[in-house]
């Protein structure tokens, strides 16, 4: 037996010095459809608790949607279960270049490649379009899909301070002698929910020769006016030469992503992108879904424009309260905290008072700068904001936070 | 005062703090401390192969030769006199 008592040994003390960190990650299991009411087992074997979510990526509210679920049945019996098959074996259906001709026009690129996920789709792209001549220049706070990316590729890396256009510009600068330079960046950070400048970055690209690849993720389906993302809302659509995404968050929020933008890169990717080669794509039943997502959002704005005014109204609603809140115009609203104890103890005085919302702490985000992150969805009715909103005055009543300066804070609790 | 040391030591300082970071000093662990992500030594190296007209091999330059100020200036001093 290869699995001998002191292996086991071995796995059982890494896990135990997880559990003693405060880092053990545990699930909480959902019984209902994705949605703003669901209702939660938790801990495992208690008896289920009807709940708000607060920290789904479900934005525009489409993960339970009765026409996308609809259009899922019909895929499901036109298409079929799986393909058994990766793309360019006999893995690819009508339906997916469909999906890629779709997500092109509503992204404004020039050709898209899709991935079994966004994840996927940032650990092929690097590898499939640079070598070892080129180099890399990232935002310090990039999502760690990008970072793994990023490590699997044979370019030179290097960071800049985050959002600092100054920093970027240097670091452009001192990589000139470099064949090819390639500029990284969330188009919303996830964690503080901010957007990157990228009509400065775009600016800073086209002067120093650099190409730009935005992973919009949390901003696809909802940001800019019409939704088409962090490019839209800074009036550089056409200029970003390649977008990642994903079709876990608002459009639809089951699986996938995609590469998107230039059309020799999207090539490329399609001729070298590892997990495109070796992993079958998004199932028929999710396609057929997601064309049916991107149906709705092309008829009308009505879900991102309630989910920007639901988003104004708890932001309003925190502030006037007493609350520290990252400031920015994203639906990810995280409340400062700053004590890594005091974010889990609040987050389960939420849960009792039926509002689901996670706390986050280091290493996830920055030592000292524990927080609740909420995220909101045009599935949520301001019933359910009211409701969550007076739970939270409630729990900071409890802590005695409100109004309270981020000094203040700290000297209570502690970094 | 080590004239190597403090170039180092600035340039992590202006590189890599935030302006409310705790001070450093010259044995402070970077990286394993998490004030630096072993990603971000590159431009340092770069900058060190700049100003003194180097090259440190990838080989040479783990993140443990990279940990602190000291350990960077003694790699340093493997390659040119200063």
């Amino acid at each position: 037996m290869a699995f001998s008592d002191s292996v086991r040994q071995l796995y059982q003390e890494q896990l135990k010095a997880l559990q003693q960190a405060g880092i053990f990650k545990e699930e909480r299991f959902i019984h209902s459809p994705q949605a703003a009411d669901i209702e939660v087992e938790f801990p495992a074997g208690s008896s289920l608790k009807k709940v708000i979510n607060m920290c789904a990526n479900n934005y525009l509210g489409l993960s339970s949607h009765p026409e996308v679920i609809k259009a899922a049945h019909e895929g499901l019996e036109t298409h079929g279960f799986g393909m058994s098959s990766v793309r360019f074996i006999c893995g690819t259906q009508d339906i997916h270049k469909e999906l890629e001709k779709r997500m092109t026009e509503f992204l404004g690129t020039e050709d898209t490649i899709l991935f079994p996920s966004c994840m996927d789709a940032n650990a092929g792209v690097f590898e499939a379009i640079l070598t070892k001549e080129d180099v890399i220049i990232s935002d310090r706070l990039v999502h760690a899909s990008l970072i793994d990316g990023i490590r699997l590729c044979s370019a030179m890396h290097d960071t800049y301070k985050h959002s600092d256009m100054e920093h970027l510009e240097q670091k452009l600068q001192m990589y000139q002698d470099k064949r090819l330079r390639l500029v990284v960046t969330d188009g919303v950070f996830s964690m503080d929910g901010d957007t990157a400048k990228l009509d400065k970055m775009v600016e800073l690209c086209e002067k120093y020769n650099a190409m730009l690849l935005v992973d919009d993720s949390h901003a696809t389906g909802f940001i800019g006016k019409t939704g088409r993302g962090t490019h839209e809302k800074y009036g550089v659509m056409g200029k970003i030469d390649i977008i990642t995404t994903t079709f876990g968050k608002a459009l639809g929020g089951a699986t996938g992503g995609c590469v998107s933008g230039r059309a020799e890169l999207v090539e490329m990717c399609r001729q070298k992108a590892r997990p495109y080669l070796f992993s079958n794509t998004i199932a028929p039943v999710i396609i057929a879904g997601i064309l049916r997502v991107l149906e709705i959002l092309s008829a009308t704005t009505e879900r991102r424009d309630k989910l920007e005014k639901n988003t104004e109204y708890w932001r309003k609603g925190l502030t006037e309260a007493g609350f520290i809140v990252k400031e920015g115009d994203t639906p990810i609203v995280p409340i400062m905290l700053f004590n890594a104890k005091l974010s889990q103890d609040f987050s389960k005085a939420l849960y009792e008072e039926g509002i689901y919302a996670i706390g986050f702490f280091f290493p996830v985000v920055p030592q000292g700068q524990a927080r609740i992150r909420t995220q909101i969805s045009a599935a949520h009715e301001i019933h359910h904001l009211d409701k969550a909103l007076d739970a939270f005055i409630k729990v900071g009543k409890k802590f005695n936070i409100l109004h309270k300066s981020k000094q203040e804070i700290i000297e209570m609790y502690g970094m | 005062m080590d004239e190597l040391k403090e170039i180092i030591k600035n340039y992590v300082i202006n590189e890599y703090l935030e302006p409310d970071s705790e001070p450093i000093d010259y044995d402070t662990p970077l990286i394993s401390g998490g004030i630096v992500d072993s990603f971000s030594m590159v431009s340092l190296k770069r900058f060190l192969e700049n100003k003194y007209n180097i090259q440190i091999p990838d080989e040479k330059a783990t993140p443990e030769a990279f940990d602190s100020v000291n350990k960077i200036a003694e790699l340093v001093r493997q390659f040119v006199k200063v």
